[in-house]
């Protein structure tokens, strides 16, 4: 494995509202050219570690750093290599497109060409529009690309496809995998899980403000539901006889001619093809449920991301 | 340093003049209300040889005074706008300093405030010949040294109003009454007492008095007075204002 640099840490970081703790003794790493993903509930504390990594916000405990930079010592520094997308922060209505990207590009010594940069976030034909005329999608195009308008090490992106349509939530997360391969390290938010295992290289559930879980999404799963479930359809009146041969195999229920299979490991699903096959089974519909990270989530929580 | 102050206040000035229904409201309706008002008393008293004679009050000052306030509501609702919608959080995300943000819907507003005035002494000249006779230099810095007073208490508003919806009214609550109280219409001195002390730390009553005199040639000189006051309250505000502002 790849040799890989520390860009962002943070240690026992703690921020608290009035009476209301926001985050309690979180503590991360972010390594160069990963998709760090932080995940959780709306209010779990998501926004408030990013902006305190941001320099946003003053912590209360804990220290940042950031490219070796304190975000609140250095924050002129910082400013110039990080980018940063806010979540529900709009742009003037009456503003254009170009006029947004050229305003931030004179804010930075150094900036990456505004048609370049509109060509690969596919705003072209948008340039001469106003803000307000854009689609969400193309919002929020716009806002990753005053993200990167000063080539930054990191870019920071606060729930970037909420509210957004399938497609074009699809067409954002290839501009973020877009971001990585630029060798770019990018530190995202996010309530939704798919998004989090479809991006991120790894992942931390945030919850109440704590950190009760970090790493990759894969091993999250192994580690925390390593159950799997193998679910097929068969007229053969012997399947629950036949499949019980199968070691991995815990439990077998079934729903009229269908059956579901509950086992656990890697090996589950070819140990019950094995089984098939010599069983000379004849089934339909064949197919495998392995659980997500919104399964992890549950399980660590006790409750689903959106309740 | 100010590091795009001109790349920003030329964008909020194109993005100003894109909605037009303000700029009317904010250039324009002083001018109308001068106009409507002056043709309404000199119809009231036509035997009277000029405007001046046929108004009870100064109806220049009171437009030039409409044109200040109003530019003060539209920054109210620009800052409180641009706060509820998370403009000034992501604009303070970039390299631009707070004062640059903020100074930039400054220096907007005294613009579009000269633009105003000058078009509001072109139609006066026009509708009322011989009714406009001011040095204009003079009431221009009078009237922008006044804006900008009534300007720093329009960013206190901004700065405690929390929603965008209610500081327009609640501008408009606080400045109109303002008007009222100058002494524009009744000299400050005829108030009781109490009344009097408020007039007399309100922008609006020194900006009245400023005006009136540059008006009636009696100029600076005869004023610093009402000048250091509004520079005072400037102070004052502005101070108070970086305590609570609040970006987002």
């Amino acid at each position: 494995m790849k040799r890989t640099s520390t860009v962002i840490s943070v240690e026992h970081l703690g921020k608290r509202y009035r009476s209301v703790v926001a985050v309690d003794d979180v503590s991360l790493e972010v390594h160069e050219g990963e998709i760090f993903g932080l995940i959780g509930p709306n209010g779990a504390g998501k926004t408030t570690t990013m902006e305190c990594i941001e320099g946003l916000r003053a912590p209360d405990h804990g220290t940042i750093r950031v490219l070796g930079l304190d975000p609140q010592r250095d924050a002129a520094a910082l400013r110039q290599q990080i980018g940063v997308q806010h979540q529900e922060a709009q742009l003037q209505k009456r503003i254009k497109v170009w006029e947004a990207l050229d305003l931030w590009a004179r804010l930075y010594p150094r900036a990456v060409g505004v048609d370049d940069l509109l060509e690969r976030l596919g705003l072209t034909e948008k340039r001469d529009a106003r803000f307000m005329t854009l689609s969400g999608g193309q919002k929020q195009r716009l806002f990753v690309a005053l993200a990167l308008i000063h080539d930054p090490h990191v870019v920071f992106l606060d729930e970037l496809t909420t509210g957004l349509d399938p497609q074009a939530r699809r067409a954002i997360w290839e501009l973020v995998l877009g971001i990585r391969a630029r060798g770019k390290t990018v530190f995202l938010t996010t309530h939704l899980m798919e998004e989090a295992e479809r991006l991120c290289d790894r992942v931390g559930i945030i919850e109440h403000g704590r950190l009760v879980e970090v790493g990759r999404p894969a091993d999250l799963v192994a580690r925390h539901c390593p159950e799997r479930r193998v679910v097929f359809s068969s007229d053969s009146p012997f399947v629950a006889q036949q499949m019980s041969e199968v070691a991995l195999c815990r439990s077998i229920t079934n729903d009229g001619d269908t059956y579901t299979l509950h086992g656990e490991g890697d090996d589950f699903t070819t140990a019950v093809i094995q089984a098939i096959a010599r069983a000379d089974l004849h089934v339909r519909g064949f197919r495998t449920e392995a659980p997500t990270l919104e399964d992890v989530f549950l399980k660590l929580t006790g409750h689903g991301i959106r309740d | 340093m100010l590091k795009g102050f001109w790349t920003l206040t030329w964008l909020e000035t194109k993005i100003f003049l894109r909605e037009p229904m303000g700029v009317i409201g904010t250039l324009g309706l002083p001018v109308l209300l001068f106009v409507v008002l002056g043709r309404t008393m000199q119809s009231v008293r036509p035997e009277a040889a000029t405007l001046a004679e046929s108004a009870p009050f100064n109806l220049a000052i009171l437009a030039a005074l409409m044109i200040a306030i109003n530019a003060v509501l539209s920054l109210i609702a620009i800052i409180s706008i641009y706060r509820e919608g998370g403009i000034l959080k992501r604009l303070r995300a970039t390299p631009l300093s707070p004062l640059t943000i903020l100074g930039s819907q400054v220096v907007v507003k005294l613009m579009f405030t000269v633009v105003s005035l000058l078009l509001l002494v072109a139609a006066g000249r026009r509708v009322f010949p011989g009714a406009m006779q001011v040095g204009l230099p003079s009431f221009t810095a009078a009237l922008l040294l006044s804006s900008l007073s009534i300007l720093s208490l329009g960013f206190l508003i901004a700065s405690v109003v929390p929603t965008a919806r209610f500081a327009q009214p609640v501008g408009a609550a606080i400045l109109y009454p303002m008007i009222a109280l100058s002494g524009l219409f009744y000299p400050v001195s005829r108030f009781p007492e109490p009344l009097q002390v408020v007039a007399s730390i309100l922008p609006t009553t020194h900006a009245v008095s400023l005006l009136q005199g540059i008006w009636d040639g009696s100029g600076w000189g005869a004023h610093w007075g009402d000048g250091l006051a509004l520079a005072a309250i400037f102070v004052v505000c502005c101070v108070a204002a970086t305590r609570v502002f609040r970006w987002e």
